[in-house]
């Protein structure tokens, strides 16, 4: 018996579960097994094929069941719980439409490296590929979205399924295991013997420390870089290893860059972080990485919108990249040095070593690209001059997530949706503490935010839960509203009201000439909408409103409350590195001095009429991305 | 670009031969051919995969083979000695006036017939693809009528096997897998 095996024991006994051969049917069996793998929330929502397991749960109180008003909202609030804790989250379904409503959930889960379970009921085993009723082929259907998946075949192998589906879903690099189980297997009966020996996998040995000589290797790179940043993503956080991180950029002097999904990997407030790279990342951190003659990269996969065009990306730097999967090393931008590992493993091995040294002349140069982007910021404190490109008595999207974020004190967990809205929140809103922020990166998926806000907020209880939301995104599943009221899960949602699809909207503006096809919307009242579930809601239309609005709703400690923030329409997320673009050739929101320069133009071009037009200016964005393949 | 032959053993576990075909269309690996097999252990198949690519295409491919759970092992075979052998069966169009000299043609590259017709042969050749092909080429004129490949399979030579000693089959399941590709 190896160290690991009597823990499990010891673990199997203490919480009274006993390794004791006992007969259980095999919904039974999922039932004792998700408690052994201590989950204590299912997001679900029952149907033919998975009810014998939603009888057994009846006999399980500790497994807390939520229900769900659709199926995708069980797989992103199952998301969302994992997220917000590290742990695995678990969604259920029944077969046929039940398990492709799981669908969207799952590929989000996977973009993201999020562990969640997913087990759905499948038609009888005798019935499989008759076409039966609610029959589905929903392991071949999540096959390129899943980890892993599993159609389990018999009772006797159900145990072992789940556990390796848990097993595979929290280690390595993370992601979404699904478990389809018919109808008949949860019925049978078998000996249950809960597997006490650990999860071993002839093919499946997720990777630990990094090579010593790629260590080395690394190391020399680091020692001869001048202009060295790190990229830091997602993988920090999932590896716990923000304390190292935070310690080697402070010993070797290295500012740190960070992906959507990087937010948290170390405190905003640090005074080497830089915030946010990429499509609309700072002009500051891009230009750094452009410039650089040394990327770290950590725990991040070179996603297009964080690198830009490929072919002058980071041109004349070298580049580090640690990650867990190796699959990623040399994926999309070629590496002098690869090192596949855990972060937090490969991080102390660097640690040992990095030696310290100054790189002043490399800060002073990036605070000088800060200074030109503090020049075009549009968000200042309200007594501070204003741009001048700030629309006289309109509300702000921006200025609102920075309210947002000064008013909960930058502590709350934010889970946004996607579009702009999600791009504000990641400009404006700072953050300090890992699984802070919980956002749909890879996939992008519209009406994440509520459903895995709730997962979020039932997770982690004691924290304060915004989800900041559009109102494209939130009503792709707004009907998630009755689970919160129905759980009384205490979220707080911010719509941020612009009646339109506002991210479309943009590029509809810049790439196609602001022909707004199928973009604005006609919004039903999202007060009353609230109302009607009986949340309670506050609209807000001007900046001085929201301070007391903020401050209401999170007075209430119990039940969903709603903000309807209505901003200005047309509002812009700058900067912008158009798709396909160079990192570093970002459309900007002009300087004060540029926009009145622009602005006395005009007003003298319409005092002349006499004088032959100007041509109209091409928009820049479109001129610069004209002929180029992007997304 | 080169030719580069993989050699997988992969657990024998339902699905396994769509997960690794379904990565080949996900991940626009352009595969020459695919052949599957038992090995001498019960729980393992092996595959052999030939793609012409670039060696960093080949190294892609490798690594993410090795993300799916059922893969055991990988191994790049054109990197070592090996021995590659493809099989044929044609059946070629021979009537009592030429038949002569399809079987010569036979003899000089060690096909065997294994059938007659009265219209036909069916030769049955194996090799490395090269042979195959200049083999089927010569037979072309006298009029191929069908024929078919098992495509490409291969072992690396004298002590070069591939790894799986650490591979211990999975008590409870080992028992009901069996030929599940």
């Amino acid at each position: 018996m190896t160290d690991d095996t009597t823990a499990t024991d010891r673990a199997t006994e203490e919480a009274g579960m006993s390794t004791e051969a006992v007969v259980l049917t095999g919904a039974e069996i999922v039932c004792e097994c998700l408690l052994r793998e201590g989950v204590d929330i299912v997001f679900g929502y029952p149907g033919g094929a998975i009810l014998p397991t939603y009888d057994a749960l009846t006999k399980y109180p500790q497994l807390h069941h939520v229900l769900t008003r659709h199926e995708q909202g069980a797989s992103h609030m199952a998301d969302g719980y994992a997220r917000a804790t590290g742990k695995v989250g678990v969604a259920m379904a029944t077969s046929g439409p039940g398990a492709t409503n799981l669908v969207t959930g799952i590929a989000t889960a996977m973009m993201d490296s999020s562990p969640i379970v997913c087990i759905t009921g499948q038609v009888p085993t005798g019935a499989i590929g008759t076409d039966a009723f609610q029959e589905t082929d929903v392991t071949g259907i999540t096959l390129p979205i899943t980890k892993h998946n599993y159609l389990v075949t018999s009772v006797d192998e159900l145990a072992e399924v789940i556990r390796e589906a848990f097993h595979i879903a929290r280690t390595g690099r993370p992601g979404p295991v699904l478990v389809d189980i018919p109808k008949d297997i949860q019925i049978q009966s078998t000996n249950f013997v809960y597997p006490t020996e650990p999860v071993t996998l002839p093919g499946y040995k997720p990777p630990r420390v990094g090579r010593a000589d790629q260590v080395d290797a690394a190391l020399k790179l680091i020692r001869e870089s001048k202009r060295p940043i790190i990229l830091a993503g997602h993988g920090i956080s999932m590896s716990n290893a923000n304390r190292e991180l935070a310690q080697l950029c402070e010993r070797a002097q290295i500012p740190v860059a960070l992906t959507l999904l990087g937010k948290g990997a170390i405190s905003e407030q640090h005074p080497m972080c830089l915030g946010m790279m990429g499509m609309h990342g700072g002009a500051e951190v891009n230009h750094a990485i452009q410039q650089a003659d040394l990327l770290i990269a950590l725990g991040m996969r070179f996603d297009d919108r964080v690198t830009g065009n490929l072919a002058t990306y980071a041109r004349n730097s070298r580049k580090i990249h640690v990650d867990i999967d190796p699959s990623e090393i040399n994926k999309n931008v070629n590496v002098d040095v690869g090192i596949v590992g855990d972060l937090g493993e490969v991080l102390r091995q660097l640690l040992d070593r990095v030696e310290r040294r100054p790189n002043d002349a490399w800060f002073d140069r990036i605070a000088e690209w800060r200074a030109d982007s503090e020049l075009r910021e549009i968000v200042r404190p309200a007594d501070a001059p204003q741009h001048p490109a700030v629309p006289e008595g309109k509300l702000l999207g921006a200025q609102v997530i920075r309210d947002l974020f000064e008013f909960t004190g930058g502590n709350a967990v934010t889970v946004t949706d996607v579009g702009q809205h999600q791009m504000w929140e990641a400009q404006y809103y700072q953050h300090e503490r890992p699984h802070s922020l919980i956002t749909s990166g890879g996939l992008g998926t519209m009406g994440f935010g509520l459903p895995a806000a709730i997962g979020a907020k039932m997770a982690r209880p004691d924290q304060e839960v915004w989800a900041i939301v559009g109102d494209g995104g939130f009503q792709m599943t707004s009907m998630e509203l009755a689970t919160a009221v129905q759980e009384q899960v205490n979220v707080h949602i911010a719509v941020i009201n612009n009646g339109f699809l506002g991210m479309v909207r943009q590029w509809q503006e810049f790439f196609y000439e602001e022909r707004y096809n199928q973009t604005p919307m006609v919004n039903p009242d999202f007060c009353k909408l609230a109302e009607a579930y009986g949340i309670p809601a506050i609209r807000v239309t001007e900046r001085e409103e929201i301070e007391e609005a903020v401050h209401r709703n999170r007075a209430r400690a119990a039940g969903p409350t709603l903000i309807d923030f209505v901003v200005e329409k047309e509002e812009i997320v700058f900067p912008m590195v158009p798709a396909g673009a160079d990192l570093d050739d970002m459309i900007r929101r002009p300087t004060p001095e540029e926009f009145e320069r622009k602005r006395r133009e005009r007003a003298a071009a319409a005092e002349a009429p006499e004088e032959p037009a100007p041509e109209p200016e091409a928009p820049a964005a479109a001129a610069t991305v004209g002929t180029r393949f992007g997304v | 670009m080169a030719k580069h032959i993989l050699a997988a053993l992969v657990e024998n576990r339902p699905g396994v031969l769509a997960r690794v075909s379904n990565l080949f269309r996900r991940r626009s690996f352009n595969i020459d051919s695919l052949s599957v097999g038992r090995t001498q252990r019960e729980n393992i198949s092996r595959m052999t995969i030939v793609m012409e690519s670039d060696a960093a295409e080949a190294d892609r491919l490798v690594k993410n083979l090795y993300k799916l759970v059922d893969v055991v092992h990988v191994d790049h075979l054109h990197s070592q000695p090996s021995v590659v052998r493809d099989m044929a069966l044609v059946k070629v169009r021979a009537s009592s006036e030429n038949r002569r000299e399809v079987i010569q043609l036979c003899d000089i590259f060690r096909a065997r017939i294994i059938d007659v017709g009265a219209e036909s042969l069916v030769v049955e050749i194996t090799g490395e693809e090269e042979k195959l092909e200049h083999f089927t080429e010569l037979v072309r004129p006298f009029g191929i009528v069908e024929m078919v490949r098992t495509g490409v399979i291969a072992l690396g030579r004298g002590g070069h096997t591939l790894k799986d000693e650490g591979y211990k089959p999975n008590r409870t399941r080992s028992a009901r897998r069996r030929n599940v590709l």
